[in-house]
């Protein structure tokens, strides 16, 4: 998958993973969700942020994958990490002690302040869809210094009321979040397959900040679940480099090489 | 007998589970998606426990199995699916539907669940944490309840110990004397085998001495009641050093599971029809069985 990658032909997945890799300092520490989040961290790690430190809730610590790991707790993430620690000391020494600056988090549902549902859809006690639950999420909302959202956009996940508030962002928008004693300072952008989200610095209602090349304000809109406001300077995503996606193809065949060639 | 003259702890899965895992015992199955007890899950299966409380962090593919098989009465956990595959079908319908019998659930967060057990293990009634607050789980998990820190008067959340009366959890060796040596992402196996009652540990194999190796940790043979010797005894997850997730295996439980009768299907033919993990294992060796 090597080669000339022409810069005009990428897909809107990809698009998404670049922009949310280029969220990602370099040598920040970062605790990683699997799936989306993982890929744009470790595109971030293979491109320009080498020095970020990436955190894995099943206690890898610095983990280093040369391929996607398929499950938060594969070995890969063990092989070339610089310390694995048991499950409390990751959640309590690291996390809860305020040593993680970035939380990279997935979510299947999230509203205009940037609260997560991963729980259940529909009344808890009568689910129309069971979700996985909180997992990791609701503690790296909390003490993660900010909080980095990755999800595809579209009317079902863009909701107006989660069905079940998991982890929280900005709660009910201005500065209700500082009331709970939070030492995270919450969510400080959503990335999607269709733009970029802001949240307003005083309401902290979550606004579209940047579109995505050849997406439109309608676009977003109809796939947002409230009346979704548009940032007075509106910009667009730079395109992803033909580095970008080298990268993250190399990346994705060599992932699908290792799974193929394990035991089956 | 053991060199120390201690009665040995060795003995088979059959004996140990039957021994140790009664009716309405709360069972924790932990490893954190590396070492996870499979060979435990299925003999629970095929002694057809029931009502048990079903705890861990992570239900996954075995949990699926053993509430598809109506094992629980009860699972307290913090995330249910199929790791990057989906969702666990049999979680869902129990939850969702009720099938095949009502399921009570009690939701914790990855943090709380942790918590829960190093508290367990340390004898405390209950752990603290940052965490909860503003997020719905306290109003539907009556075992998260707000405290006030006594020096600081900071708002804290509380979530009881948990002391399972049976955890059980996969190594890859047992030293003679019955010392137990986890390595790689050895997650939360510690503190569930110290805040239990009973523990059972299968092991992949019984070696005279262990070698040291970064970041493994060994549990000492006083907090081991019982060591059974089952290789491959995690697939389909993996035990490092010894053989890899077997990732083709978790995308082909999805169909599987989707459907209640060929949930059953398979469950009698695989586990049901088969009297050891090992017979398992050579059952589903054959490509068709995972189709």
């Amino acid at each position: 998958m090597t080669g000339t990658v022409e810069n005009d032909s990428y897909t809107t997945d990809e698009m998404m993973t670049v922009a949310a890799s280029r969220e990602l300092r370099d040598g920040v520490v970062c605790f990683v969700g699997i799936g989306l989040p993982s890929e744009a961290a470790n595109l971030a790690r293979a491109t320009h942020a080498p020095d970020c430190f990436l955190v894995y809730e099943s206690g890898t610590l610095g983990a280093k994958p040369d391929v996607l790991p398929l499950s938060i707790g594969d070995g890969v993430l063990a092989e070339h990490a610089d310390s694995v620690v048991s499950v409390p000391e990751v959640f309590n020494y690291w996390l809860q002690a305020g040593r993680v600056d970035v939380g990279f988090l997935g979510a299947a549902q999230i509203d205009r302040f940037g609260n997560i549902n991963t729980t259940v859809i529909g009344p808890y006690g009568d689910p129309k869809v069971r979700l996985p639950g909180a997992g990791g999420a609701p503690e790296i909302a909390a003490s993660a210094k900010e909080v980095i959202v990755m999800l595809r956009h579209s009317p079902r996940a863009f909701v107006e009321e989660l069905s079940f508030v998991t982890s929280v962002g900005y709660r009910h928008g201005g500065d209700s979040r500082d009331e709970l004693g939070y030492s995270g300072g919450g969510p400080t952008v959503i990335i999607t397959d269709l733009g970029i989200l802001r949240p307003d610095p005083e309401t902290k209602e979550f606004v579209l900040y940047a579109l995505h090349p050849g997406v439109s304000v309608d676009d977003v809109r109809e796939a947002t679940g409230w009346d979704l406001g548009v940032a007075d300077e509106l910009q667009t995503t730079g395109l992803p480099t033909n580095e970008e996606l080298r990268v993250l193809r190399e990346l994705r065949w060599r992932t699908e090489q290792a799974r193929g060639g394990q035991r089956a | 007998m053991s060199e120390s003259g201690r009665p040995s702890k060795v003995m088979g899965l059959g004996d140990a589970v039957a021994e140790m895992v009664r009716d309405g015992d709360s069972v924790a199955l932990e490893g954190f998606t590396h070492l996870i007890p499979s060979a435990a899950a299925h003999e629970i299966i095929r002694q057809e426990k029931k009502h048990l409380t079903l705890i861990r962090m992570t239900p996954d593919l075995i949990y699926d199995q053993m509430l598809g098989m109506g094992c629980a009465g009860k699972l307290v956990f913090s995330w249910g699916g199929n790791p990057g595959v989906g969702s666990l079908h049999r979680f869902r319908d129990a939850i969702e539907n009720g099938w095949p019998n009502l399921l009570e659930i009690e939701e914790h967060s990855h943090a709380g669940m942790a918590n829960r057990y190093a508290a367990g293990a340390s004898n405390l009634p209950f752990a603290v944490l940052r965490g909860y607050v503003g997020t719905d789980l306290p109003k539907v998990t009556s075992t998260i309840r707000p405290i006030t820190c006594p020096f600081t008067g900071e708002e804290l959340m509380a979530v009881p110990a948990l002391n399972p009366d049976v955890a059980i959890i996969h190594a890859q060796q047992a030293d003679r004397r019955g010392n137990v040596a986890l390595w790689g992402i050895t997650g939360i196996q510690k503190e569930a085998a110290l805040a239990a009652k009973r523990v059972i540990v299968t092991v992949e194999e019984i070696v005279d001495e262990f070698v040291a190796r970064p970041f493994g940790i060994v549990i000492p043979s006083v907090a081991v009641d019982a060591i059974s010797v089952e290789p491959g005894g995690s697939h389909p997850s993996y035990a490092d050093g010894y053989y890899d997730r077997d990732n083709a295996f978790y995308a082909a439980w999805d169909p599987i599971a989707r459907d209640r009768d060929r949930f059953r299907a398979w469950m009698e033919r695989h586990v049901l029809g088969v009297e050891t993990f090992s017979e398992h294992l050579r059952s589903i060796e054959r490509a068709e069985a995972l189709r």
